[in-house]
């Protein structure tokens, strides 16, 4: 199994800030913003975001939650891998807000779908974004893009793209990992 | 995350100490989701369930009802009262004749022991015991257990009561499983004429005094008198039983701690418990029922996901 280094950590930080300054160019203030990460990968992302607004950019204070797709995902019983749930930690209000979803890979852009469908049960934003960290272009099945992206990737589908953080994989990395 | 070991869920008695970690673990899951403003999630939206009544119910059948709807289950429901079981058919030909409908999943009450291990070695579907006879009532053991993890964090090392009608409980017996499985220690309480012979055998101990009995325990899970499965009689007068084995506030107030008291309903207010109890903040019996849904939708998002598409 082969493996290549696609984004170092030095190169994720700077991507990391570009996109937190995007974020402000759209959403100023924040004031009527929530980033949601979407469980279980993108909440690292999304963690990360929050506290480089926070701290390096000063923005006063952002609504972030965790939301899990695994109830609303469209492959239940149809896959080998048994599907594993997460908490799904949203504690304010959504109605007509500008919600954020981060996630790290976008892919098929099946997990989307899902994590809008779930959104709904919580009430009607006002507009829903997305921010992916890797933008796996050529191999959606969905028609579904991001609005902030860091990275776009061609990967073929043999192909895994795993982002590492270092609170959870002791090192800030993006590999492509071949078949 | 795992899977269950089990196609069905017939009883506690088949599962392992993991499948309950996992029920429950998926249940936090759901107790989540029917607490947002919109209580359902799509996940069994191509599953269809029946449910099977051939003995009446009203919270178990709204319970599993509204589980199966929070899923997106498509729902059947049958009772026996007005069915062809009344003309003659068989319980096989009766849940066969189900089933050509396409049905995926059958929750079943039966007045009948064993009526659902029966089913599910005769039909082609994942069976749920929703009670049969004296026998198990698996969910409502894991929604008791769920109940107390949820009040005292665990139910491993703690010492709950199971006191009444034993002989004839099929809430007993799933939670002896239940609790025993978990680690927890279990003693009964009730007339003798309603402890079942050889009972220590399970692993518990008996108890005919209530009061000692509510000294010792962190939880007291009171049953129902069932008189309709009573043929003759196991007490002199129900004005004694309550005397001897009905809890009152005043017996809560006069022991040197604050014990929980749980109840699998329907009560006979002032037979087992007092309206004072049953009402008061010692009692957890509403929050029993709440997360008898969440339960519920674990234990059949759980065995859905084996169902082969």
């Amino acid at each position: 199994m082969s493996q290549k280094l696609l984004l170092s950590a030095k190169e994720i930080d700077i991507i990391l800030h570009r996109l937190a300054c995007q974020l402000i160019e759209n959403h100023t203030h924040f004031k009527d913003t929530v980033l949601i990460g979407i469980q279980p990968r993108g909440a690292f992302l999304a963690n990360r975001i929050k506290s480089i607004l926070i701290e390096k950019y000063q923005v006063q204070e952002i609504n972030l939650g965790y939301l899990d797709i695994t109830f609303y995902r469209d492959d239940f019983r149809r896959g080998e891998k048994i599907l594993e749930a997460n908490k799904t930690h949203i504690d304010f209000v959504v109605e007509d807000k500008r919600i954020v979803f981060i996630d790290d890979v976008l892919y098929t852009g099946r997990s989307i779908r899902a994590a809008l469908t779930a959104m709904q049960s919580f009430g009607r934003p006002q507009e829903i974004e997305l921010l992916t960290l890797i933008d796996r272009r050529f191999s959606r099945h969905l028609p579904i893009q991001p609005n902030y992206r860091g990275r776009q990737v061609d990967a073929i589908n043999k192909e895994k793209v795993k982002v590492l953080w270092t609170e959870n994989d002791n090192e800030d990395a993006v590999y492509l990992i071949g078949s | 995350m795992s899977e269950l070991s089990v196609d069905h869920l017939l009883g506690i008695k088949y599962l392992n100490k993991e499948d309950i970690n996992l029920i429950f673990e998926t249940a936090d899951h759901f107790k989540e989701v029917i607490n947002r403003p919109i209580k359902k999630v799509p996940s069994l939206r191509d599953i269809t369930i029946a449910n099977l009544f051939f003995e009446n119910s009203t919270r178990t059948r709204l319970s599993f009802e509204l589980a199966e709807k929070r899923l997106s289950a498509d729902v059947i429901n049958f009772s026996a009262a007005s069915s062809s079981v009344k003309k003659g058919e068989t319980l096989i030909d009766t849940v066969n004749n189900i089933l050509s409908m396409k049905v995926d999943m059958v929750v079943m009450r039966h007045p009948n022991p064993g009526a659902g291990v029966f089913l599910s070695k005769h039909v082609n579907a994942s069976i749920v015991n929703a009670g049969d006879g004296a026998h198990e009532h698996p969910t409502q053991a894991l929604l008791d257990s769920y109940s107390i993890r949820e009040k005292l964090g665990e139910v491993k090392g703690k010492k709950v009561v199971i006191v009444g009608d034993v002989l004839h409980s099929r809430v007993a017996l799933s939670n002896i499983f239940a609790l025993k499985l978990q680690g927890a220690e279990v003693k009964v309480c009730g007339p003798k004429t309603l402890i079942p012979k050889y009972i220590e055998k399970l692993g518990v101990q008996v108890e005919t005094d209530l009061r000692k009995a509510l000294e010792w325990c962190d939880v007291a899970n009171m049953l129902r008198v069932q008189n309709e499965r009573m043929e003759i009689s196991y007490f002199p007068s129900t004005r004694e039983y309550t005397q001897q084995f009905g809890v009152n506030k005043k017996l809560l107030d006069s022991l040197d701690k604050e014990i929980i008291i749980m109840h699998p309903g329907p009560i006979n207010r002032g037979v087992e418990i007092t309206s004072d109890v049953a009402d008061s903040n010692q009692a957890i019996i509403l929050d029993q029922v709440q997360n008898g849904v969440a339960v519920r939708m674990a234990v059949i998002y759980l065995l859905a996901s084996k169902i082969k598409q």
